[in-house]
């Protein structure tokens, strides 16, 4: 599915400039334990987080996630966006909690 | 004999969180420019990020080295103390030690260790106060 379908379907704020809109998801993982996150989620995952920190996106980058969903309508640090726009990552977020983003995303057939 | 082809040197400072995983990333990088396959990329990735984030929120500081060699990849993570005084205890899962600070910050499940020799296809580690020393080896064959 691509990104710009469920930033449409989960009306859920893009807070990066650069990304790729058109980018495949492949599927889902939520997680706020970094090295559970390292271990679990795939290539092309959304992974749904209430972390922000900076690290995040060293994660997104090391497993070519697809984008980084933050939850609970969590701040999201200044260096962290910055970082993901100098990378081309996406950061999307919503106030939704992560389960039912979970829940919309199932519906959308995720 | 395997044939030594390159070598890669990483610094890894203590305590800076705003820059941990910079080796990791290095390293990725350089893995694809070799032309390494996907699979065997994400698995040094893996390894490479706990073994970073390791020497930055549990050590004094250390270093990363990465040797290509024509068969199979050594990542040597060697950092300058204190130590880790039980070692069979530190490779369970769930075990940490890992401050509040870094627990807000995701760390802390107690799983570095644990998947770093999960991704590996020979893993050792060591330690003294001097410093702990892990040397891991991903056949490339
Ligand atoms: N380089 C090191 N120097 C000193 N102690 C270490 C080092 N690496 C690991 N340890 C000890 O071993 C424990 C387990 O390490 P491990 O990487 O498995 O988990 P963690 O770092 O606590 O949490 P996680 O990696 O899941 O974020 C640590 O909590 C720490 O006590
Ligand atoms: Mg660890």
């Amino acid at each position: 599915m691509k990104l710009k379908q469920i930033i449409e379907s989960l009306q859920v704020e893009m807070m990066t400039e650069s990304a790729d809109l058109e980018a495949e998801i492949t599927g889902v993982y939520i997680g706020d334990l970094l090295s559970l996150v390292m271990a679990k989620a795939k290539q092309g995952d959304l992974w749904i987080t209430i972390q922000t920190h900076l690290n995040v996106i060293a994660v997104v980058d090391l497993l070519d996630l697809g984008a980084v969903l933050v939850a609970e309508g969590v701040d999201i640090e200044e260096e962290t966006l910055a970082k993901a726009n100098s990378l081309n990552i996406p950061i999307l977020r919503s106030r939704l909690s992560a389960y039912d983003l979970a829940k919309k995303l199932s519906q959308l057939g995720l | 004999m395997a044939e030594l082809i390159k070598i890669f040197e990483y610094e890894v400072i203590a305590n800076d969180f705003n820059i941990a995983g910079t080796a990791s990333s290095a390293i990725k990088r350089n893995l694809k420019q070799l032309g390494i396959s996907p699979v065997i990329v994400r698995r040094v990735s893996i390894i490479s990020y706990e073994a970073e984030i390791n020497i930055i929120i549990h050590s004094n500081g250390g270093n990363i080295y990465l040797e290509i060699y024509d068969d199979k990849l050594t990542l040597r993570a060697y950092d300058n103390g204190p130590g880790i005084k039980n070692l069979e205890l530190a490779m369970t899962e769930g075990f940490s030690t890992a401050s509040n600070a870094a627990r807000e910050l995701g760390f802390g499940a107690g799983m570095g260790l644990p998947n770093m020799k999960k991704n590996s296809d020979a893993f050792k580690i060591s330690s003294t106060e001097e410093g702990t020393k892990i040397d891991i080896d991903i056949n490339i064959e």
